[in-house]
């Protein structure tokens, strides 16, 4: 997307997980994301939306060096395949991660100040004096009163716990952090006050985030750019407005219509075709796209070819075959397969 | 024991009235439902939205009688059903209710669910519990309820425990569950707020599909304005305790005259002043919503203001002191700002 070099860089990344305790007879390997290339650059904001289930917090795991991968993944100039033993600490510096859930992510008997110092504690070389001076500064920041340094998790509410969190992710002044469904638990109105912290914490800092969340409304007013995941693998991408406005895979359109909006009278007359079922089971693919199964406009090609990406005009990627030009484009592929209709 | 008599003509089929619930801690007594009344016909689908702590899931639970066995909580006020008083009713008359008469969905179904059993034996359970049947009679009527809740391959559905299912389609069993008696009222809380945006809708459309089927009253508890401009004929909102507006849904996002309920939509719509501060805690006088208001003065708003209806055909309830003062923005006024912006509807 970026002629100059990207901050974030992911290619061909699939992380495969085996499935069935060491006891089960039947173990089987499962894709939670299979091949996906994703750039962010500097500053800019990249959501991945999609299903539970679609892969989407995996590869945010998998940036922060949470789960094993397979694939390059590229951050800041370096290759985050490179840190390992005794480096693997210092890759902390170059990511951080805001997680979902404020009551779980952030230690109970830890007060905030504690809390926020301790990726500079094991990090940076500094002094307590210091060290409490950037708590100060890194709650200001965050817009929390600087009382609140000694309070325990317990004594805050959800929008704040959640401030902390951030707080604590920016305190190593990573260049990109990851924010895993990071207003999900919240309130509207509280949502609101954290989502307007992250854009400011953004034009302040330079910061690129990689916001990971399955609320589009959300979505919308934060990223630049979209990437839409089903089932392990990227469907289309490409600039905000554009992908909501004019999505090009009928996923996408799906998820779009799905969601409800708050006006009953444009509500009540959208025409929605709401896609049946649900997310295949993951160690039973299904064959070609992995979406045609639920897909209201599934054609023959679709059941034996899984389709390539395509670039479209509003430089948007896109993995379906309504887009390969033509239709049945992917012929020579098929015709090896000797599965496609009659000629 | 109740009886199970038609309500008589006139008499409305669900009704809360002045329903309080307050909690105990110590000596200090907290309202966390303060005095809310709504009437519910056959048929119909009222939402109840509010943020988290504004005491609208402690409602649904004072209407089931779920309170009754903390020590701690008191409800007051009055629940009728048919014209018959379920507020204050012992335990063995509730039993009796609670299922053919008023039955509940909750927010997240695996713990609803029980684990350890399967999910045609929850079902044959209940129907057996509530109906002279046989057990090869309740089965058949379970695998029945599993397809009227659309879940694909019942007959085999009907044997698995609950971990071995999707999360919509444990909602599904939820579902069924709550309507395998065919009770005249169901209460949901938040059943679709855990699920995908796709399973949301699908959820949706099997309610409103069983509730044109069976006619029940739904009390539909969401904060998601969304939903309830969906599937809602009439809306209420709460905050903090009280029911600060009431309105016919096309009223209340178009002539909205509450300043919570303009707030609240503009977080869900995008473009948006936020909300300042977090919902309240119990404020002793005066307008709740004051100190987060932008509209708010003090010599008007310091003082307790009741529920009154606006001028006007439709009825329309609104807590409010400068209510007739204000020019809210509208769900078409927000609309139009999001189209200057270029935001064009998908």
């Amino acid at each position: 997307m970026d002629e100059t070099q990207p901050l974030l860089e992911i290619e061909d990344l699939s992380v495969v997980f085996r499935s069935g305790g060491f006891a089960s007879r039947r173990k089987t390997r499962v894709h939670a994301v299979s091949n996906v290339s994703l750039r962010i650059a500097e500053g800019e904001t990249v959501a991945l939306v999609g299903e539970s289930g679609s892969g989407k917090s995996t590869i945010g795991k998998a940036v922060c060096g949470l789960v094993p991968y397979e694939g390059r993944i590229r951050l800041a100039g370096q290759d985050l395949g490179s840190f390992t033993g005794r480096r693997s600490t210092s890759a902390a510096r170059l990511r951080q991660m805001v997680f979902q859930d404020p009551y779980s992510s952030l230690d109970p008997t830890m007060p905030v100040d504690e809390i926020i110092a301790e990726p500079l504690r094991r990090l940076e070389k500094m002094r307590q004096a210091q060290r409490q001076a950037k708590v100060a500064d890194l709650l200001d920041a965050v817009q929390l009163p600087r009382s609140f340094a000694h309070r325990l998790p317990a004594e805050l509410s959800g929008g704040q716990r959640q401030r902390v969190a951030i707080a604590r992710a920016i305190a190593i002044e990573p260049p990109l952090v990851i924010c895993d469904e990071a207003v999900s638990a919240l309130d509207v109105s509280t949502q609101r006050g954290v989502i307007e912290l992250l854009e400011k914490l953004r034009t302040e800092r330079n910061l690129a985030y990689l916001f990971i969340s399955h609320d589009l409304s959300v979505v919308r007013s934060v990223a630049d750019r979209v990437a839409v995941m089903y089932f392990g693998s990227l469907v289309e991408e490409g600039p905000t407005e554009a992908v909501f406005s004019d999505p090009a895979h009928p996923y996408t359109k799906a998820l779009l219509e799905a969601a409800p909006i708050p006006d009953p009278r444009r509500q009540r007359q959208r025409t929605r075709a709401t896609v049946r079922g649900e997310l295949p089971d993951p160690t039973r693919p299904p064959s070609g796209c992995s979406f045609h199964p639920r897909c209201p406009s599934a054609m023959e090609i679709c059941r034996t070819a899984a389709p390539r990406e395509t670039t479209l005009d509003s430089r948007v990627a896109v993995r379906c075959h309504l887009h390969l030009d033509p239709p049945v484009g992917a012929a020579d592929e098929v015709a090896e397969r000797e599965t496609v209709g009659p000629r | 024991m109740l009886t199970t008599a038609e309500p008589a003509a006139g008499v409305p089929l669900f009704e809360v009235d002045e329903l309080s619930v307050e909690f105990r801690h110590g000596n200090r007594v907290r309202r966390v439902v303060d005095e809310v009344s709504f009437q519910i016909g056959p048929g119909e689908t009222l939402g109840l939205v509010g943020e988290s702590g504004s005491g609208k899931s402690m409602t649904a639970l004072a209407i089931m009688g779920l309170l009754g066995r903390l020590r701690f909580a008191r409800s007051s006020g009055s629940v009728r059903l048919a014209g018959r008083e379920l507020l204050g009713s012992s335990y063995r008359e509730l039993s009796a209710v609670r299922g053919p008469e008023l039955a509940m969905v909750f927010q997240d179904p695996m713990s609803s669910l029980n684990p350890a059993l399967t999910i045609g034996h929850q079902l044959v359970e209940t129907l057996r519990r509530h109906q002279k049947i046989s057990r090869r009679a309740a089965r058949e009527r379970a695998v029945e309820m599993l397809k009227l809740a659309e879940i694909p391959a019942a007959e085999r559905r009907v044997s698995a425990y609950s971990h071995e299912l999707s999360g919509g389609m444990r909602q599904r069993v939820m579902i069924a569950l709550a309507l395998c008696c065919r009770p005249k009222v169901l209460i949901a809380d938040e059943p679709t707020t855990a699920l995908d945006v796709t399973i949301q809708a699908q959820i949706l459309d099997l309610l409103r599909g069983l509730q044109s089927e069976f006619g029940m009253a739904i009390l539909f508890i969401t904060h998601n304005l969304g939903v309830v401009a969906d599937l809602c004929d009439r809306v209420a909102v709460m905050y903090s305790g009280q029911i600060v507006e009431k309105a016919p849904v096309l009223q209340l996002f178009e002539e909205l005259a509450h300043p919570y309920t303009e707030s609240l939509l503009r977080s869900t719509t995008g473009r948006p002043r936020a909300v300042r501060g977090t919902a309240a805690g119990a404020v002793e006088h005066g307008c709740r919503f004051a100190d987060r208001c932008r509209y708010a003065q003090e010599d008007l708003c310091g003082q307790e203001i009741p529920l009154l209806p606006r001028a006007g055909t439709v009825p329309h309830l609104v807590r409010c002191a400068r209510t007739e003062t204000l020019e809210l923005d509208t769900v078409r006024a927000i609309a139009d700002d999001e189209n200057k912006v270029g935001a064009g509807d998908g």
